[in-house]
């Protein structure tokens, strides 16, 4: 290159100025990002900083009267001490999902990807349909099927697995099961999509160096799937603890979660401050834990 | 240390009645063979031929539908992959990407609960030419250090017996010729049964002690590589191991030591113990580099045999020139001429004849219907032409 910028150009022959096209091709990416990036900003980071900016308003204020930004860090404090419970009861309902959704999730990847042969597209497509349908009405569905006198109920009574008195809707079980179902797909897809991958080969080689094929699993299988079950618990870990349908629609108060909470101070109490100290509160609970967690998974390359 | 070797005695591996059938289709077809302890053994096939199934049935990855596996005195044809003394070096080498060199080599090794493995690991790298690479992922290496890694891999383990999947067919010519030597010296080092699957019939030549050439699910023909090549027991053999003239004609029982043949109105005859059958319907086989072309019969050397011909054909190929010499019957006959400087190169429609020693020819059976056969003439130099 560098020699044939000394060839002097014949006369005559008007040269392209060498900066300009440079310059253009160097402003594409730019250019490709801009569309992106300004719904970013209009609808992410300005909500955001409007977020932030309320989380600190005089809590004394209100709709009608306004409220008057005085910096007011005790917010944060308020919210957390009026509501840990709730806090508590999301991370620990959304991790009992996560765990049962693994324990359902990673076996279902591993045979769609691995076993399923010709039946993977349907079985896939069995996996997003329950998608199709609005979240809220495979909720109220679940509802159906919980209710006190629905035909689950009445089985489990007979069996005496349930007392007579016994009820599955409005109890945590109902709750945590909403949340297990409604994000399992999240959890499978990212997984298939990385155990699909996976060389059958590697597991075959394995097994013939003296691995047995809970030892492959441990060594060849999951480390070769982290890439989509860190995807895939963080996609399932995040909405699921943040969510609040299930635990309104299946629970009652006693299950609510620090979304029903934040909910109901945004449209109910209408205590725009709070509602925003316990939004930043439960986004900076989530990132610590999703920080520790990828750090802790060896995946320094994610972040 | 051989932990896995220790009750049983170690010993020749044998292979009785083994079959494989997948639903109707047989891929291995009651096969029964024994290879001698420390020896380089070499299945050789086309694709499809079963060889692979069979070393998939002695590692333990296919369950034979039924016969036996035995190592030494034990059937090991029903113990899973991971509890049989054999290790296998895959086709695609199948290292493990998310391991470093250092742990795929090690990773047999802690399957068996050994702690300490740096020593071995460091010195299986030294036998297979790759000190210092044991921090670096599968990935960072080239293919053919990847093949050198896949065999230190199976190697550290100490296996009764090595397995080799086509362990070179993802390299370059040049870069095969050097691993097949390079596989050569570590078998010889390590003294381990080598089983070794391929269809490159130099490849199984070059390294192979004993080749088995493997047709449809069966031996067709086990030996020594040399005594495959210049005596071959069928016309499968014959044109997939080399090249080979075969002339459809008739054998008329012993006359004398020599069993005489009619082929297309001519008389020949072969050496009783060259002869695989000497009545009915047979192949007269002579190899292309023991087809010699003459201007005409009066230059036949005494005792030679000779067919005439008109050249059709004439390929310079560097180490030697490749002929078609079409026959007064209309079969085209293949002749390899050393390029050695000796004699001119014989012009596409010269009148020639073609001569061979009695003694290199050969007779194999034949199909009734059966017409002649010659190999066409293949990009690469065939294995022979001027050994």
């Amino acid at each position: 290159m560098s020699a044939l910028a000394h060839v002097p150009t014949p006369a005559g022959q008007p040269a392209a100025p060498p900066g300009v096209r440079r310059g253009r091709r160097r402003l594409l990416p730019y250019l490709l990002l801009l569309p992106g990036a300004a719904w970013l900003l209009v609808f992410f980071v300005l909500p955001l900083l409007q977020l932030a900016a309320a989380s600190l308003y005089d809590p004394s204020g209100s709709l009608s009267t306004g409220y008057a930004m005085t910096g007011e860090v005790g917010n944060y404090w308020v919210a957390l001490q009026a509501y840990w419970p709730q806090f508590a009861r999301s991370f620990a309902y959304s991790a009992i999902a996560l765990v049962l959704a693994l324990l359902m999730g990673y076996p279902l990847a591993y045979a769609i990807a691995q076993k399923a042969g010709r039946w993977k597209n349907l079985l896939l497509v069995a996996v997003v349909a329950p998608m199709f349908t609005s979240f809220l009405v495979r909720t109220l569905a679940w509802k159906t099927i919980l209710s006190d006198n629905g035909a689950l109920v009445g089985l489990l009574r007979d069996v005496h697995l349930l007392g007579a008195d016994g009820r599955l809707l409005a109890t945590p079980f109902a709750v945590v099961l909403g949340l297990t179902y409604n994000f399992l797909p999240f959890l499978v897809l990212p997984l298939y999509a990385s155990l699909e991958r996976l060389d059958p080969r590697l597991l075959e080689a394995a097994s013939d160096l003296y691995a047995s094929p809970l030892r492959a699993f441990r060594r060849v299988t999951l480390p070769l799937s982290m890439p989509g079950l860190i995807a895939g618990t963080l996609l399932f870990f995040i909405p699921a603890t943040g969510d609040y349908i299930n635990a309104e629609l299946l629970g009652t108060p006693n299950e609510y979660m620090i979304g029903n909470v934040i909910d109901s101070a945004f449209l109910v109490r209408l205590d725009y401050p709070q509602g925003a100290a316990l939004s930043f509160l439960l986004m900076a609970a989530i990132l610590a834990i999703v920080f520790v967690y990828l750090r802790r998974s060896g995946t320094e390359e994610v972040l | 240390m051989r932990t896995m070797g220790d009750e049983t005695p170690a010993g020749d591996l044998r292979l009785a009645n083994l079959t494989k059938r997948f639903g109707i289709f047989t891929a291995v077809d009651d096969l029964s063979l024994t290879i001698p302890q420390g020896s380089f053994f070499a299945l050789l096939g086309a694709s499809g031929c079963g060889k692979t199934t069979t070393l998939r049935m002695i590692a333990g990855l296919e369950e034979p539908t039924s016969g036996q596996v035995l190592l030494g005195d034990r059937d090991i044809a029903g113990l899973r992959p991971y509890k049989r003394p054999v290790n296998t070096v895959f086709q695609s080498y199948a290292l493990f990407p998310h391991l470093d060199i250092h742990e795929n080599v090690a990773f047999g090794l802690r399957r068996r609960g050994i702690r300490k493995v740096t020593d071995q690991v460091e010195r299986m790298l030294a036998l297979v030419q790759l000190e210092g690479y044991g921090r670096r992922k599968p990935a960072q290496l080239s293919g053919g250090q990847q093949q050198r890694v896949a065999l230190a891999r199976a190697l550290i383990n100490h296996p009764q017996v090595l397995l080799l999947d086509e362990p070179l067919g993802a390299l370059d010519l040049k870069l095969r010729r050097q691993m097949q030597i390079e596989l050569k010296r570590i078998q010889t080092e390590v003294g381990i049964t080598f089983v070794h699957v391929t269809h490159d019939q130099e490849e199984a030549m070059t390294m192979a002690d004993t080749v088995a050439v493997m047709n449809a699910g069966r031996i067709e023909q086990l030996g020594a590589p040399a005594d495959i090549y210049e005596y071959p027991a069928t016309a499968f053999v014959a044109n997939f191991l080399g090249q080979s003239n075969l002339l459809a004609g008739e054998a008329a029982g012993h006359s004398g030591d020599d069993v005489a043949v009619t082929a297309h109105g001519a008389r020949f005859s072969v050496p009783a113990d060259r002869a695989r059958t000497d009545q009915g319907t047979v192949f007269l086989g002579v190899r292309p580099e023991k087809l010699h072309l003459v201007s005409g019969p009066d230059e036949v050397p005494a005792g030679h045999q000779h067919v005439g011909g008109v050249v059709t054909d004439a390929s310079y190929v560097g180490v030697s020139t490749q002929y078609l010499v079409r026959t007064a019957w209309g079969s085209e006959l293949s002749a390899f001429a050393a390029n050695s400087g000796a004699g001119g190169r014989l012009p596409v429609g010269a009148p020639v004849t073609a001569h061979w020693d009695p003694r290199h020819a050969f007779l194999l059976p034949r199909a009734a219907g059966e017409d002649d056969q010659t190999s066409p003439v293949l990009d690469e130099p065939p294995v022979g032409a001027l050994s």
